[in-house]
């Protein structure tokens, strides 16, 4: 197949990462994944497994926790997607990343993005989870390293800084 | 000012691995970079006949690398010189490297992989430790024996012919189990003629890949290079297999005119062809005094070492020494066999051999116990080593540590006693539809390189003072998720006086930092980190020496002397070489002596329910007590026993490599399946410190420990809920089921299926 061919049968999907609008010309049938790290330079998303199993690929699009790894790019045209590197605000970490680093929630970190994201999840639709709760919600996400101890603490901890902070903003 | 060492000080590299900005080596970009893959045999034995390149294909745009393009020599150096880094004539597992490819295209270069044939004239192949010993099929020597030890005490004949004694036997059996690091392996590499060699890449040993691929481009030692990318997780299985991929890498890039060459497996291709922990039999026959008291033990211990020599010396060696458990017994045999068989090479992962040792005794326990009518409790407190015991290698025990008060510590804690009374009620009620139990386990492991292996390593870390008192770690230590930023980072802001954030550890770089050996067998902290605290300690006493510091002094005043010392001299640099602790005697001939400077003790609980339908195990809860010296970071530490605690839960109960000659077939994270968020008990860890004389502020190592203990707990567990004998892991719902099953069938009860 020569370049032009290739070129041919390349689409331009436009979509919001991070609140900022982006066009890419991308074989249609690449993987989110693979658009965010080698055309977006987006690297914190990472990949594990490939195939769904691990979490590690985790990003939101329209809202919604996904394996990005999963997804064609195509999917997303008009859509907005949210990567581990939009989640500090203004060089101020969110709330979930201060509790993994008090809580130790990170080791090696290679599960990190997705799981801070999952957890970002749980505590949206939880704002006070129970351990169930948790664990259900992290539950598509493997973590090699921790024993998911510190990560449930982690969770934890950050819903009581949400917690804190929002009766703060209310008072 | 405050110490660090015994705060759980934030992870140095904390922040990056939150915020996504931690670069691992697939997040690395070069100029020009192209992709390299392997293409491997898929025969277990034979010859290779030929390599055949479909016609049609652009090969001509593609880099193409065979064994006949090595420019120095075709074998990974380690322990033996066996293994090559593409196989050019023998094929001897059904993952060996044949060819390898590169092109700018991943997708055209995953597509030209499938072109390539690899025509092999097929040999009778052996894939169990029987069958490697029988030696019809030879793959190693004579006998297929890679390695062999025997450690012996006492006189085991004599004791097992005393009158009075009774004898109990077993056998015990377990499986292969893969690393599963969620980061796959990875190498990028630049290398030409001329330019020499520099990789980075997923790692945890930068010295041995370095070591590796000298003598594969017959270049010294300055002309290779060898950088740690951010590593996402390794637990062994990063110890030795970098090497191979590194040079693979290179070859492309020699091959390629130095264009930068990325080899990054997917996980399909990490799990099937990387190494595993060593499958394991271990037989044990024992005599024992009718009140418990240990009078002899006698083990083979056989492990399938697959089909070059890799690391299996080592990690025989370590599950050999602690094979006999940290019981007092006044003679024991010790004979233990690595066995070549066609598998790919099974390697270094969490624990070493001792797991696989430790299941085996801690099973035994329990039958022991059962012949002479004592608790599992009990038995253990009987035959619990102290100080001043003898370990199997006649190694006096130095630590001052209280086992059975350790014991009691995590029998309290899990409320042992009164679970196992309540649990027998629970499972006497016929309308109960699950059963329930709680099983203990007993054990100890060695920190740091066995014998004389510290002494041959000879590390050296050095420390860097800066201008306005900051410092800077230079070691080959690696940081792969277990904490050596942070710890070495702590344990050198006290050495100095300075706070925690004044100190950085450099990223390992062969190039820039001394060789502090390999980052393995539990060594990080209590052996290299002894020498971060030498060689920090030492920039004070120059400074002081130099009339530059009093004997006392704040941060400020260190940072001054640092800054005219600086000023001065133009440099400050210290560097610490290992010595090895006065009385520390070890023989490798008859493999007696002090094994290890020091050892991790722990007394593991686990709390078990078993399904009566699907005789799924269910755990409900753990408790860990340990002793691993002074806890530098107790956060950390308690997410290294944790971690390990849930690896070996994996282990136990779920995680099963299946074969078929001699591959892993369910090689995808659908059909190996690892614990999850949902299957994880709670876990309770305390730590029980003595304080160890010759560790950094007492402290020893703690990384391998974890993964000892679980497995036995676990089946011990399962043995109290459900009466039955299992003596296998990983203790399958089938393997549970059959159990029951059999031991219905020979109590002669009418089956219900
Ligand atoms: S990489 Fe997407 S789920 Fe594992
Ligand atoms: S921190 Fe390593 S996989 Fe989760």
């Amino acid at each position: 197949m020569s370049d032009a061919e290739a070129r041919a049968e390349r689409l331009a999907v436009t979509f919001t990462v991070n609140g900022v609008e982006k066009t890419v010309e991308t074989l249609p049938m690449k993987r989110l994944l693979d658009v965010l790290r080698e055309d977006l330079a987006l690297t914190g998303t990472k990949e594990g497994c490939g195939e769904g199993e691990c979490g590690a690929c985790s990003v939101f699009v329209d809202g919604r926790l996904v394996n990005s790894c999963l997804i064609p790019a195509l999917q997303v045209e008009g859509s907005r997607v949210d990567t581990i590197e939009g989640l500090a605000r203004g060089g101020e970490l969110h709330a979930v990343q201060r509790a993994f680093l008090e809580a130790g929630g990170a080791q090696c970190g290679i599960c990190t993005p997705g799981m801070v994201l999952a957890a970002v999840d749980v505590l949206r639709k939880h704002p006070n989870p129970t351990d169930e709760q948790v664990r259900e919600g992290l539950a598509g996400n493997l973590c090699r390293c921790t024993g998911y101890m510190k990560i449930f603490d982690s969770v934890m901890t950050a819903a009581l800084a949400i917690a804190s902070r929002d009766g703060e903003g209310a008072a | 000012m405050g110490r660090t060492v015994g705060t759980s000080a934030p992870r140095k590299e904390g922040v990056d691995k939150v915020t996504g900005a931690a670069r691992y080596v697939d997040d690395l970009v070069m100029d020009g970079m192209i992709h390299g893959v392997t293409v491997r045999s898929r025969v277990a034995h034979g010859r290779i006949t030929g390599i055949r390149f479909d016609p049609g294909f652009p090969w001509d745009e593609i880099v193409v690398v065979t064994a006949a393009d090595i420019p120095g020599r075709n074998m990974v150096t380690m322990i033996e010189e066996d293994q090559p880094f593409l196989a050019a004539d023998l094929i001897k597992h059904p993952e060996e490297p044949v060819v390898l490819l590169a092109h700018a295209d991943r997708d055209l270069v995953i597509e030209a992989a499938k072109h390539v044939h690899i025509e092999v004239e097929e040999l009778p192949a052996i894939f169990s430790i029987d069958d490697g010993l029988a030696a019809d099929v030879r793959l190693f020597k004579d006998d297929n024996v890679l390695k062999r030890f025997l450690i012996e005490k006492g006189d085991v004949d004599a004791a097992f012919a005393e009158p009075g004694l009774v004898v109990v036997e077993g056998e015990y059996e377990t499986g292969a189990q893969e690393q599963l690091y969620l980061e796959a392996m990875g190498m990028i590499a630049v290398a030409a003629p001329g330019k020499g060699v520099t990789v980075w890449g997923s790692l945890q040993c930068p010295y041995y890949v370095h070591k590796a691929l000298k003598p594969l481009f017959g270049l010294g030692d300055g002309e290779v290079r060898v950088i740690q990318a951010v590593t996402g997780g390794g637990f062994g299985g990063k110890e030795e297999y970098p090497s191979l991929i590194a040079g693979h890498a290179a070859l492309l890039s020699w091959k390629a005119g130095g264009v930068p060459v990325k080899v990054i497996y997917d996980r399909a291709e990490d799990m099937v062809a990387t190494t595993k922990r060593h499958p394991s039999r271990t037989r044990i026959r024992t005599a024992v005094k009718p009140d418990g008291e240990l009078v002899a033990m006698d083990v083979v211990f056989d492990i399938d070492g697959g089909a070059y020599a890799t690391l299996s010396a080592v990690v025989l060696s370590r599950g050999a020494i602690h094979a006999a458990g940290p019981y007092r017994c006044p003679n024991s045999r010790i004979h233990a066999r690595a066995v070549a068989t066609n598998h790919p090479p099974h390697g270094a992962f969490r624990g070493f051999g001792a797991p696989q040792s430790c299941f085996a005794y801690e099973r035994h326990m329990e039958r022991v116990a059962e012949a002479v009518g004592l608790s599992s409790v009990a038995i253990r407190r009987k035959n619990l080593l102290g100080p001043g015991d003898l370990t199997a290698t006649s190694q006096v025990v130095e630590d001052q540590i209280d086992f059975p008060a350790l014991l009691d510590q995590a029998l309290e804690a899990s409320d042992f006693e009164a679970k196992r009374a309540a649990f027998a009620k629970h499972n006497a009620d016929p309308a109960s539809h699950t059963r329930k139990g709680i099983g203990v386990a007993t054990f100890y492991h060695g920190g740091g390189f066995t014998g004389s292996g510290e002494v041959h390593l000879a590390s050296v870390v050095g420390v860097e003072a800066l201008r306005g008192g900051r410092a800077r770690v230079l070691a080959a230590s690696t940081e792969i998720g277990q904490g050596t930023n942070t710890i070495f980072s702590q344990i050198a802001s006290d050495a100095l006086g300075v706070p925690y954030e004044w100190v950085e550890v450099a990223a390992p770089d062969t190039g820039r930092v001394p060789n502090s050996g390999p980052t393995v067998a539990s060594r990080t902290c209590m052996v290299v980190g002894k020498l971060v605290q030498d060689a920090a300690g030492a920039v004070v006493t120059t400074l002081r020496k130099a009339g530059l510091l009093g004997e006392e002094h704040t941060p400020e005043q260190l940072a001054a002397a640092v800054d005219s010392y600086l000023e001065r001299f133009g440099e400050l640099r210290t560097f610490s070489q290992y010595k090895p602790p006065a009385g520390i005697v070890w023989d490798d001939k008859t493999y007696r002596g002090a094994a290890y400077a020091a050892y991790g003790w722990a007394a593991y609980v686990a709390e078990v329910e078993v399904d009566l339908v699907t005789y799924e195990p269910h755990l409900r809860g753990f408790w860990a007590v340990q002793d691993i010296g002074t806890v530098i970071n107790p956060l950390l530490a308690a997410g290294q026993v944790e971690g390990g605690v849930t690896q070996a839960i994996g282990w136990a109960l779920f995680e099963e490599v299946r074969w078929r000659e001699g591959r892993m077939i369910n090689n995808q994270l659908t059909n190996y399946i690892i614990p999850t968020a949902a299957d994880v008990p709670p876990i309770h860890v305390a730590f029980a410190p003595v304080p160890f004389a010759h560790g950094p502020s007492g402290a020893k190592g703690v990384g391998e420990l974890p993964m000892d203990g679980p497995a036995p707990a676990i089946v011990n567990a399962i043995e109290d809920a459900l009466g039955i004998d299992v003596r296998r892991v990983p203790a399958l719902p089938e393997v549970v089921m059959e159990a029951v099953l059999a031991k219905r069938a020979a109590a002669g009860e009418v089956q219900h299926v």
